[in-house]
């Protein structure tokens, strides 16, 4: 618990950052920083990117995965850390 | 015949034994014998060997046969027929192998030579004989049989039973060769035409079937049929979800699970380095769109002008002789139009009316096709000082004169021919029929006449100076309130002019007033012929046009009033709150409105726009801004009067040319007069943003660009044009361009109707309208421009605020120094400040008259009274 409480601190503490969450493999939020509509939102919305990103790379090459996916849009930035069980969503606004 | 097969011994027993055998199974010329291999081998008729089945005839001679027969007496095989051979007659005897023990035995004797003869030499067949007789013979007919069919086709066939009747018509011999008509007849039309027999059931015999044949087939019958489904329960489905919730103990247990820990040690310096990234920096960010202001990119290589350039100069000797433009404007909507007001220049005006001669007063339209012919003429019996075409319908134009009087045009029905005239479209044919009486010939161009002019006791007394339409947001009551406008269309002008009044007209047909309403009722049957070709939009107005409000301009401080020369007002954009009414406003008001039905609706009915800024900025002649507000206040009489000014700057050393709002920022005013300009922010009272420095020439005309929040364009007295960017430079232009006109420019102004070409339209003194290109550089804003400046004003702003600060400081210290000295004389300074300002006063309006004249001369405004000398 402690250690889960550190790793979101020490993310939260860089700049711009506007929000985490942890995800479990069927997109059940775990643990957030943001309210919870739009946690949902986040959540649901990611996990079926992620599952298609990950479909993707394993099938051009069965022996690759995935490892980290950046989706940049006008206003921000979405970070997401896709793992076995788990996957950590992360929500910057970029400096400029 | 098949011999009997019985045991036969090699015994070659005598004759007797031959006897014995009472079966006879050989004929008897053969002797059936068994050999033995030695006897073989000495006749040489080895089994196999020198005879075989296929060559079982062997010759044999008889005399080897009888000394066989001696030598080896009882062994030879050929005792028991020894008798026999010695009767035979011939040398030779035949043996014969016979391998199928025919004769049961293996050889046999042919002991006849007839037999031999018969058996070596077999008869011939009779073959070829047979074929002869086949290939002579040639086929013959058979003779045929009769088999009973002849019977059956005599039946089929069809024979007649009785013989042909035939008939012989003739006719008389004189009707011979003369037409004949047949006609049919049905049988049933004639009674007795036929004969007929009746079958009926003849009850003496009765033959009952009892055998009938028939036959079946199956066919498969085909049948379509279609089913259609009722939704008889309509039924909406639909499912509504909620998100797959954890309970918190589950989510607690994941928290503390060993998996969600490594995983979060692994997912973190990832994530982290990620977001590093970001910050050190934006690798989406493109540097080269960065660098230039965008529209360079494309340009950079060529040359990029920085001048004005020349694009078209517009001019018509015939109608421009001896005028100057006292206004120019670009037509809204069409492209490449534009419109140029003259006046007759000073030295006209001081011929005595009866003599001079009555030119009228125009409006002259050129368009880009046409540089030397103007377009359209818009006419009118006085001067005309100042004009604008409205923006809700670009078909209407005021106009303000030199006497006073605001006159309006309605060209809707030549915009098909100004249309026509645009440089981009190809040469349209212009249709003649709607134009009525205006000619084909392109020399002459078509006239349009006022369709209305105010009436002469409403209107100014003197020249106006400047004509504004309010914008269609709002409109104003008789009391100066504003309030909504139903019409969503411009309907009231304001004007100002040189009798120190401003005011504000409708276009709208008035309410019938119960005072009035007698003269009035007398005015309407006596319709007044209304000039050929001149639309009757605004003929309600026509001299009887008063205007909706006067406001007056005293002065704040002295008595006297403003005189104004051009004004400024805030164009409210209106926030709907009640968007239905504006849904409903809006369709009812598509397309051109019509403005001949328009009426005046009752102040009361309308909603007062509490939001409405209701003050303007105006320049007057003697150089000051003038900030008031229009509304009417009640003063202590219950009479409704113009309140004072709020503000009054006098910046300005002469009389003020222009004030221009910027197109980007509603609270920037820019101003020119005399050699200086300057820049206010409405809401900043204590002076201006910007006063630049004296300059040389004096500035006479100014014009925002519409394009680029920082720059304007200043033309002067020489002739030249400045280009001023305020976040390049704000001492000094960025750009002068000289000699762009010949004398005085008059007036600026910017267009922007196409995206490619801005134009600046600058009019001089002598009549000449110039349109110069604007360059790329200056038109295309630079990136985040409006914000720079919007920062800038708001920096000067705290900066004026600062230096304010400072004065007043500075200033209450000077008091408090001073201040026990004037308590001793309380009653000399407010004395003497009295005589002071009237000293002062009397200084400046000693110089005012001259100074008055002067400056009205410069722009030909003045009108000779007749108390003021001749000069």
């Amino acid at each position: 618990m402690a250690e889960v409480e550190e790793t979101l601190k020490r993310i939260q503490g860089q700049k711009g950052v506007q929000g985490i969450i942890i995800v479990n493999s069927e997109g059940i939020p775990i643990k957030t920083t943001l309210d919870y509509p739009s946690t949902v939102q986040y959540a649901g919305l990611i996990q079926q990117l992620v599952m298609m990103a990950r479909s993707t790379v394993r099938e051009i090459d069965p022996q690759n995965d995935l490892t980290f996916l950046r989706v940049r849009s006008k206003k921000n930035e979405i970070m997401i850390a896709p793992d076995k069980d788990y996957f950590l969503i992360v929500i910057q606004n970029p400096s400029d | 015949m098949p011999p009997k097969r019985r045991k036969s011994a090699r015994s070659s027993a005598g004759s007797e034994g031959r006897g014995k055998g009472k079966d006879k199974d050989h004929p008897e010329d053969i002797f059936p014998l068994v050999l033995t291999s030695t006897t073989q081998e000495l006749f040489g008729c080895t089994a196999d060997e020198d005879v075989t089945k296929e060559s079982p005839y062997k010759l044999l001679q008889k005399d080897d046969i009888m000394q066989d027969i001696k030598r080896r007496a009882t062994v030879s095989d050929f005792c028991p027929m020894k008798k026999i051979l010695l009767g035979y007659p011939e040398d030779e005897i035949l043996l014969v192998y016979d391998r199928d023990f025919t004769y049961n035995c293996a050889f046999y004797l042919v002991l006849t030579p007839e037999a031999k003869d018969r058996i070596l030499n077999p008869p011939k067949p009779e073959t070829p004989e047979v074929v002869e007789k086949e290939v002579s013979k040639t086929p013959r007919p058979k003779h045929w049989i009769s088999l009973g069919s002849e019977q059956e086709i005599e039946e089929e066939s069809v024979k007649e039973t009785t013989k042909k009747l035939c008939y012989k018509f003739s006719r008389v011999r004189r009707k011979f060769g003369a037409p004949v008509c047949f006609s049919d007849r049905n049988v049933a039309d004639a009674k007795d035409g036929f004969l007929e027999c009746v079958s009926y059931q003849d009850s003496r015999f009765s033959i009952k079937q009892m055998q009938r044949d028939c036959g079946v087939q199956a066919v498969p019958r085909l049948q379509s049929s279609s089913a259609q489904t009722q939704w008889k329960f309509q039924r909406n489905v639909f499912t509504q979800y909620v998100p797959r919730e954890l309970s918190d103990e589950e989510k607690e247990n994941i928290l503390q699970s060993e998996s969600l820990k490594s995983f979060c040690n692994s997912v973190t310096p990832r994530v982290l380095h990620a977001l590093q990234q970001e910050e050190i920096m934006n690798v989406f960010s493109d540097d080269w769109e960065a660098l230039g202001t965008g529209a360079e990119g494309g340009d950079w290589p060529g040359k990029v002008s920085q001048d004005l350039m020349l694009f078209q100069a517009f001019t018509d000797h015939k109608y421009t002789k001896d005028r100057k433009i006292s206004s120019i404007h670009w037509h809204p909507t069409i492209h490449g139009v534009i419109a140029v007001a003259l006046t007759g220049k000073k030295e006209a005006q001081f011929i005595d009316s009866t003599t001079a001669v009555t030119r009228p007063s125009l409006i002259l339209f050129y368009s880009f096709s046409d540089p030397s012919n103007p377009q359209l003429l818009l006419e009118c019996p006085v001067d005309i000082s100042a004009f604008e075409f409205c923006p809700s319908d670009p078909n209407i134009i005021v106009g303000g004169c030199v006497k006073g009087q605001v006159v309006l045009w309605d060209i809707s029905a030549h915009v098909t021919h100004l249309q026509g005239a645009q440089p981009s479209a190809t040469k349209v044919p212009v249709n003649t029929d709607t134009f009525g009486i205006v000619d084909h010939k392109e020399t002459k161009t078509p006239v349009v006449q006022h369709c209305a002019m105010s009436s002469s006791e409403g209107c100014h007394k003197g020249p106006i100076t400047d004509v504004q339409w309010l914008p269609p947001t709002f409109e104003v009551t008789r009391t100066g309130l504003p309030v909504e406008n139903k019409n969503k269309i411009s309907v009231q002008v304001v004007t100002c002019s040189l009798d120190c009044t401003l005011m504000f007209w409708d276009v709208r047909m008035q309410r019938p007033n119960p005072s009035l309403s007698g003269r009035k009722q007398k005015m309407d049957p006596k319709t007044q012929p209304t000039p050929n070709g001149v639309p009757d939009t605004f003929k309600h107005l026509d001299r009887t046009w008063k205007p909706l409000l006067r406001v007056s301009l005293p002065k704040i401080d002295t008595s006297g009033e403003y005189i104004p020369l051009k004004f400024s007002l805030e164009h409210y954009i209106c926030n709907n709150n009640n968007t239905d009414e504006a849904a409903e406003n809006e369709s009812d008001s598509e397309g051109i409105p019509d403005y001949s039905q328009l009426r005046i609706s009752s102040a009361k009915t309308l909603r007062t726009l509490e939001d409405v800024n209701t003050k303007l900025y105006i320049g007057t002649a003697n150089g000051e801004i003038v900030y008031t507000d229009w509304k009417l206040e009640k003063d202590d009489f219950g009479r409704l009067l113009s309140a004072k000014p709020l503000h009054c700057f006098s910046i300005h050393p002469r009389l003020v040319n222009s004030v221009q709002r910027s197109p980007f920022f509603k609270d920037i005013i820019l101003t020119t007069g005399g050699c200086n300009f300057a820049i206010w922010k409405e809401g900043v009272m204590d002076g201006p943003m910007l006063l630049s420095s004296r300059s040389e020439q004096d500035y006479t005309a100014a014009c925002w660009s519409l394009s680029r929040p920082a720059v304007f364009f200043i033309g002067k007295t020489d002739g030249s044009i400045e280009v001023w960017n305020l976040l390049e430079k704000t001492s000094e232009p960025t750009q002068v361009q000289e000699h762009v006109t010949n004398s005085m420019i008059t007036y600026i102004k910017v267009c922007s109707s196409s995206s490619k070409q801005h134009f600046l339209a600058v009019s001089d003194d002598l009549g000449l309208v110039r349109v110069l290109e604007i360059p790329k550089t200056l038109y295309i804003p630079s990136k985040s421009e409006s914000l720079s400046v919007k920062k800038y004003f708001e920096l000067e702003e705290d900066n004026m605020k600062v230096v304010l600060k400072d004065e007043e400081l500075c200033e209450k210290q000077k008091k408090e120094v001073e201040g026990p000295k004037k308590k001793t004389e309380p009653d000399k300074p407010t004395v003497k400040s009295l005589d002071l300002t009237k000293e002062a006063y009397m200084t400046e309006y000693g110089d005012f008259p001259s100074l008055n004249e002067s400056s009205l001369k410069s722009i030909d405004l003045w009108v000779a009274t007749a108390d003021t000398p001749d000069p």
